[in-house]
């Protein structure tokens, strides 16, 4: 556990140093653009820049840009007046800034499902890459904590929306995997074991608001045992997800 | 002579005006030609040298994540409190909510029925150490300002998270739900020290009865912005 942190802290320290800040000089074209002491709503308007007046991008933070003015004062601006500056070529400013028309359209997902897995509990972290708004690829690892048992299981699939344009969008997957299921220590005699296997399901992800997807989604699997019979589980799920 | 000229002119016109017209130049600018002059001079078709500059959005250093360590106190249902440590890695999504990961670990100690009985512990050393992860979603509840003395102002936030994962302890893995409340103070726009209070609430079943345990935990963090 220590040595983890310890790698996490490194990796964190070395993206700090990597991370240079590429700076952009804007000129204000709205009548003035407010600059505040923090990236929120709730932090007070501390300085304004007029119309003709260049600023200084910095960095961006959810949806307030850093700015530096001529006079060399910081401040956080909302993204609304950010996009009415020019940049050099005298156009206003291009910003990254997805809605409700993006939405069926996004490539990349990534979410975060609690349910149940036959019985016990789970929990599933996963991330898909759309090929186009039909089809897409997704991965997923779960936890499983039952009474009894635990496990993992990680899977890879396709995903296919029907209606990409709908605010709630019905969606069926199939996909495989391999599970790995260990029975508590207090049960005597009940081995480890890992298996494969495939799962075919129907879910529904909708639009909340900004890139907040809400997802529900049920899964019957196939666990290919070693056994006389194959293992058969339901599985249901809900969660949140965004997308970018 | 002059038929034959004006002929000539008029189809250039023509296909110059057809031309124009073409699905290929969708892009170029929609500039119909001068009619032809009077006396006969040959035409001249400007072509518009419109530079139109393709603009992308900037490659803007993007600071939304947020990564750090904690330190404090963890108190395991029936078996003390104890020191906890970990880690914390969280995506800010808008200014409002953000995702967030944590992983920690203490070990927890005797319970009272272990002290009083003076038997034999009931868990060994390894299943006695409390590991959790717990991945969910916080909502920044109150943003704003705190102020110490006349002349420091820091950015704060109080926030609210709510989350999902599973906790190592007495030899099993345990669903865990993990509420929890903190406060977050920026002491630079990229450094920010958290307060923070978590419930992990859980199943154990160590003492005889499988029972929801409460496992509340105060902690003192250092993150930063990346």
């Amino acid at each position: 556990m220590a040595r983890l942190a310890a790698c996490g802290l490194l990796i964190f320290l070395a993206s700090i140093t990597m991370a240079q800040a590429e700076s952009l000089t804007v000129t204000v074209a709205d009548p003035y653009i407010e600059m505040r002491t923090g990236p929120g709503r709730g932090f007070p308007v501390f300085d304004v820049v007029e119309r003709g007046a260049s600023v200084e991008v910095e960095s961006r933070r959810t949806d307030w840009f850093k700015v530096k003015d001529g006079r060399g004062r910081e401040g956080w601006v909302y993204k609304d007046q950010m996009k009415e500056t020019l940049v050099p070529a005298g156009v206003k400013m291009p910003i990254d800034d997805p809605g409700r028309e993006d939405f069926g359209a996004h490539r990349r997902e990534v979410g975060l499902l609690l349910g149940d897995y036959g019985g016990a509990s789970v929990v599933t972290v996963y991330g898909a890459w759309a090929f186009n708004e039909h089809l897409a690829a997704e991965v997923a690892a779960s936890h499983i904590l039952g009474d009894f048992s635990d496990g993992q299981y990680l899977t890879i699939g396709l995903t296919h929306v029907p209606v990409p344009e709908w605010r709630i969008q019905p969606f069926l997957s199939i996909g495989t995997g391999v599970i790995r299921i260990q029975p508590d220590g207090t049960l005597v005699g009940t081995p480890e074991r890992t298996d494969q296997v495939a799962y075919a399901g129907v879910g529904v992800r909708a639009y909340l608001a900004r890139r907040f997807i809400v997802r529900g989604e049920y899964k019957e699997y196939v666990v290919f045992t070693d056994r006389d019979e194959n293992e058969e589980d339901i599985e249901w799920k809900i969660g949140f997800a965004f997308f970018f | 002579m002059e038929n034959r000229l004006r002929i000539l002119l008029l189809s250039l016109a023509v296909l110059a005006a057809g031309c124009s017209h073409m699905p290929w130049r969708k892009d170029k600018a929609n500039v119909e030609p001068p009619p032809p002059p009077e006396g006969g001079s040959t035409p001249v078709v400007i072509e518009p040298q419109v530079e139109r500059p393709e603009v992308k959005p900037a490659k803007i250093d993007t600071e939304n994540w947020e990564a750090g360590a904690y330190i404090g106190s963890l108190s395991v249902e029936d078996f003390e409190v104890n020191m906890v440590y970990g880690a914390r890695l969280a995506y800010h999504i808008s200014e409002d909510f953000f995702a967030e990961g944590i992983l920690g670990t203490s070990d927890a100690g005797l319970s009272s029925f272990e002290r009083l009985s003076g038997g034999a512990p009931l868990l060994t050393d390894s299943e006695r150490q409390f590991t959790y992860y717990s991945l969910g979603f916080g909502w920044n509840a109150l943003p704003g300002e705190i102020f110490l003395g006349g002349k420091h102002a820091y950015n704060s936030a109080f926030y609210l998270t709510l989350g999902g994962g599973a906790t190592r302890f007495a030899g099993a893995d345990r669903f865990t739900i993990t509420l929890g409340a903190g406060a977050r103070v920026l002491l630079k726009d990229w450094l920010a020290v958290h307060l923070d209070m978590r419930d992990y609430i859980l199943d154990v079943d160590v003492l005889g009865a499988n029972k929801s345990t409460h496992n509340y935990e105060a902690t003192l963090g250092l993150t930063a912005f990346f």
